[in-house]
């Protein structure tokens, strides 16, 4: 694998050897349900990750807590299983201080949005070197199904038996609001899309969110089945790429057109005007096309739900900046000299 | 016209006045020529949360007291010998701490009705009686300056608040004081603002030129430079010198140093001092909050940095499960908490020892940490040292309580040599240290140190030693999950064991007992440790046979603490708190304590504490 296709890691050193997806799978024993949407992601991120060419001792899973957070445990790589909510945090001063890793975190609809809401939208503005991997199953499993923030309002949950009251987030929106230069959104049991989305975020440079739809077949089955089933998927989804015309259908009949007002929908594309057509452009730096992007879908039927990368654009990472201040204050006035630190220059000479 | 000229060893100076009239200012100006002078120094900054409080009122009032004197002294001064009064409200404030024949001396300018009225004065107490028992010296600041900057292009406002200028004139020629220093300093302030310099120049020098002229002060004042060891001296706050430390731990260990960092009174200034230094290889990062704070440097701790965060008690509320996670991952975190008073948000801006025991155990489960505390602004440097060779030495989260009068106070110091500083060894895992059954070898991540119980720190970009930790329980040794109880039950203790074996290198407690006979013992922890010795030195000066020790470790405590307690028929606590290093005391060595408990935002008077000394040596007398 050339080395120029992930420029954003050019300061990670590469493997000498050609590594295999069985190189990052760990003796543990793999604890989620039987069934579960976590496993297809592990096999499709063990499967990803040879073709960064990294040496293994430089790449670090962190994750907080959550059935999706034990995912560290199941890389052979270096990993940390933080506290609930808070690998955003954690990451952030491990990507900041160490710009030879490749820092990726795991994290679920629950400890991304809820607990660590915060630590989310400050690490998606900063722009830290972080990959992170939010499965959104629209549940809490761990606790053992109370709703989420990604729960559709009115959901029947254990702690909310006459329906939730809360409305729910849109991860993507949330992103694009908290000025993420990277954010898409893929499938557990896609794994090629799955796939190529990791591919696309590993080659950013800064943060990128990469939401998940993932099944709990334990607490909440079913809850993308529209985006699943081979029979109707191909009508729900919506196939985003760079620089294309956004067409959809399973018979490719459905586009999204933008009207006079600017308002985006979707429509026949037999009947629809062709200048009216969106091309999809996730390089735009105004996330105004990706914002109403996220906002297409209907939360509840799935229908017109958009996949693929929705923004990708360059902006300087944090990390790489503050790195880039430590050498130029050692540049600039040489490297620290502890003893004429501590003197100052305001002493005085008792003899 | 030459002035008597009378020698004092000592001297309290508190400048009292509005938060917007540079009182802080004045005084470190006031502090900084004093140090240059060599005299033994300390000081206690007081101010309000508020940054301007409204003017003229009583919780608008910022104070700096100081007191220099031509011996060693330990504390700022139980009441001082001239107040500085810049308006009606600053008079209110600080009036009921100046013992009789004190000096006073007050803005006349500020004396109006409207602003005698706002804090409560029906009549004016310059003219009125009610300070005859002070040398007051009503002086119209305000309007001198005013004339003496009216040559100037600058507003009437702007010549108003050079006023504080004025007066470190008049104190500097008072108190024989040389202006130098801050001229320099004036000159770097206001480089860019030529016409502000000079009126600011001006105005220092006409408050000079009239305490030489008036007839008001017909006498000037000198203090001779203390005796202090031979060296080098400069003057440093709590909260400099503890950034220092944390450059120094950086530095001795080989270790980038990394803070994550929320803004806090009163240890932003941490914060401010260590992003200068980046140099030195420090990156500071400025959190979303004070969990992130804490998690990032766990984070950088684990990369292979000095994680540092930096905070007050309600940071370290905040904070508690990251601790935790730290203690359970066994990673290096130094937790500096500048303590405040509490509970909540309490009072921002005043001093107080009350998280020993949040830090000793605000945390679930069973959740060791080791805890250092510094007994004066200039010791948060070595404290800072110490806490960091514990937190890398041992792969654990450290305490270090420092606290609001520790950080703002300053003294002078004897500028170490760095050559003499300790040495701190990460000792970094290179290499596998377990052979699997089938001869192969593997890296086990809790396989502990058989002496200190460390566990080996290897981190990423270490090919060969990949491994996964959390919060989870461990097993012991290989490190991965574990839910056995019996190893449960052997991490819980090893990581106990662990915290308990640094006092292997902690050296004993020495006590201050002159004569080897006293039956009473003062035993504190912290920055109560001037205001203590001061009052034993006192005790001891009328007779009382009295021993002082104390704690700078406070978890583990020193081996031989219990030791020395039992060695006295009287062991008194001061603390700054309901008695809380007195618990921990009395649970450990079943040794009976006198408690003395003040929480007060102000560092104790050594006066009370000569009273409590000479009530407890009493009682002893009449036992027998």
């Amino acid at each position: 694998m050339s080395t120029d296709a992930f420029p954003a890691l050019s300061l990670v050193p590469k493997s000498d050897v050609e590594l295999s997806a069985k190189d990052f799978k760990t003796d543990q024993e793999v604890r989620w349900c039987p069934g579960c949407g976590d496993y297809a992601i592990l096999a499709a991120v063990q499967g990803f990750m040879p073709e960064l060419g990294l040496r293994k001792e430089n790449i670090v899973f962190v994750s907080g807590i959550g059935c999706s957070s034990r995912f560290p445990f199941y890389m052979d790589t270096y990993g940390l299983h933080s506290i609930h909510g808070r690998a955003p945090a954690v990451a952030t001063g491990l990507a900041v201080s160490r710009p030879d890793l490749s820092v990726w975190v795991i994290t679920g609809d629950g400890d991304a949005l809820s607990i660590g809401g915060n630590h989310l939208i400050h690490a998606l503005r900063r722009n830290v070197n972080l990959k992170i991997l939010l499965f959104n199953n629209r549940i809490y499993g761990l606790t053992k199904g109370q709703y989420s923030p990604t729960s559709e309002q009115g959901k029947i949950t254990k702690s909310t038996p006459l329906g939730s009251l809360d409305y729910s987030f849109n991860p993507v929106s949330v992103a694009l609001g908290a000025e993420a230069t990277f954010v898409a959104r893929t499938i557990d049991s896609d794994r090629k899309h799955l796939t190529e989305v990791l591919r696309a975020a590993a080659a950013h440079e800064g943060t990128a969110l990469v939401e998940i739809y993932q099944n709990c077949n334990i607490f909440n089955d079913g809850a993308w089945e529209p985006l699943k089933d081979s029979d109707v998927r191909e009508d729900n989804i919506i196939r985003l790429h760079d620089g294309e015309p956004i067409i959809f259908g399973a018979n490719n009949d459905k586009c999204v057109v933008r009207d006079s007002s600017g308002h985006i929908s979707v429509t026949d594309l037999a009947t629809a005007d062709p200048a009216m057509i969106i091309t999809h452009d996730a390089k735009a730096e105004d996330p105004g096309l990706a914002f109403a992007l996220s906002r297409l879908d209907d939360s509840r039927s799935l229908t017109n739900t958009p996949i693929g990368v929705f923004r990708d654009v360059t902006r300087p990472s944090y990390d790489r900046m503050a790195q880039e201040q430590l050498a130029k204050a050692v540049e600039d006035r040489g490297p620290g000299d502890l003893q004429s630190l501590l003197r100052g220059s305001d002493t005085w000479e008792v003899s | 016209m030459a002035k008597q000229v009378i020698q004092l060893d000592r001297v309290v100076i508190r400048f009292a006045g509005d938060s917007g009239d540079g009182m802080q200012l004045t005084g470190d100006r006031f502090t900084s020529e004093t140090a240059w002078l060599g005299n033994d120094l300390l000081t206690l900054p007081d101010f309000p949360a508020e940054i301007r409080a409204p003017a003229g009122t009583l919780p608008g009032v910022s104070s700096f007291q100081l007191a220099f004197a031509d011996h060693v002294i330990t504390t700022p001064g139980d009441v001082p010998n001239v107040l500085v009064a810049m308006n009606p409200a600053a008079l209110k404030a600080n009036i009921k701490d100046l013992p009789r024949g004190a000096d006073l001396i007050v803005n006349a300018d500020e004396f109006t009705k409207r602003n005698m009225e706002k804090v409560g004065y029906a009549s004016n107490p310059i003219e009125d009686g009610s300070l005859e028992m002070y040398r007051v010296h009503a002086i119209p600041l305000t309007s001198m300056t005013v004339e003496a900057l009216k040559e100037f292009d600058i507003t009437k406002k702007e010549a108003e608040r050079a006023k504080n200028m004025f007066a470190l004139g008049l104190l500097c020629w008072l108190y024989h004081r040389p202006t130098e220093g801050t001229r320099a300093f004036l000159e770097k302030k206001f480089g860019s603002k030529p016409e502000i310099l000079a009126a600011n120049l001006k105005a220092l020098e006409a408050g000079w030129s009239y305490g030489e002229t008036t007839e008001d002060f017909s006498i000037q004042y000198e203090v001779r430079p203390a005796p202090m060891s031979t060296g080098t001296y400069r003057n440093i706050t709590g909260n400099i010198a503890l950034a220092y430390g944390i450059v120094a731990a950086g530095q001795l260990s080989g270790l980038d140093v990394f803070l994550g960092s929320y803004p806090i009174t009163p240890a932003s200034d941490i914060l401010h001092e260590l992003s200068k230094h980046k140099n030195f290889g420090v990156l500071t990062f400025q959190a979303e909050d004070e969990i992130a704070g804490a998690t990032s440097a766990i984070g950088a701790s684990y990369g292979g940095a000095l994680g540092v965060t930096t905070t007050s008690g309600p940071g370290v509320a905040l904070k508690s499960e990251a601790i935790g996670l730290a203690v359970a991952l066994e990673l290096p975190l130094l937790i500096v908490d500048v303590q405040r008073g509490g509970p909540s948000t309490g009072l921002p801006t005043k001093t107080e020892q009350s998280d020993l025991l949040q830090a000793m155990f605000g945390r679930n489960g069973e959740s060791p940490v080791p805890i250092i505390a510094p007994q004066s602004p200039s010791d948060c440097f070595h404290a800072a040292i110490e806490a960091a060779r514990i937190a890398v030495e041992y792969r654990t989260p450290v305490f270090l309580l420092s606290d609001g009068y520790l950080a703002n106070g300053s003294e002078p110091w004897q500028v170490p040599d760095v050559a003499t500083l300790p040495s701190i060894d990460p000792n970094f895992a290179t290499g596998p240290n377990h052979t699997k059954d089938d001869g192969t070898s593997e890296f086990w991540p809790y396989l502990r140190d058989p002496e200190t119980l460390a566990r080996p720190w290897a981190i990423p970009g270490t090919a060969g030693l990949e491994h996964r930790i959390g919060g989870l329980e461990k097993a012991d040794g290989p490190g991965t999950i574990s839910y056995d109880s019996e190893n449960h039950d052997r991490m819980v203790r090893l990581r106990q064991a662990k915290v308990d074996a640094v006092a292997s290198t902690i050296p004993d407690l020495e006590v201050d007992d002159p004569n080897g006979d006293a039956k009473v013992l003062v035993l504190g922890w912290g920055s109560t440790f001037g205001p203590i010795g001061a009052a034993c030195q006192i005790a001891r000066r009328s007779g009382i046979k009295v021993a002082q020790t104390h704690l700078r470790h406070l978890n583990p405590f020193p081996k031989n603490l219990g030791k020395v307690m039992k060695s006295y028929e009287r062991v008194i606590v001061p603390e700054m708190n309901l008695g809380q290093l007195s618990m921990l005391l009395r649970a450990k060595y079943l040794v009976d304590t006198v408690n003395f408990n003040q929480v007060r935002g102000l560092p104790f008077k050594s006066a009370e504490l000569v009273d409590v000394i000479t009530d407890v040596a009493a009682s002893l007398e009449e036992t027998k």
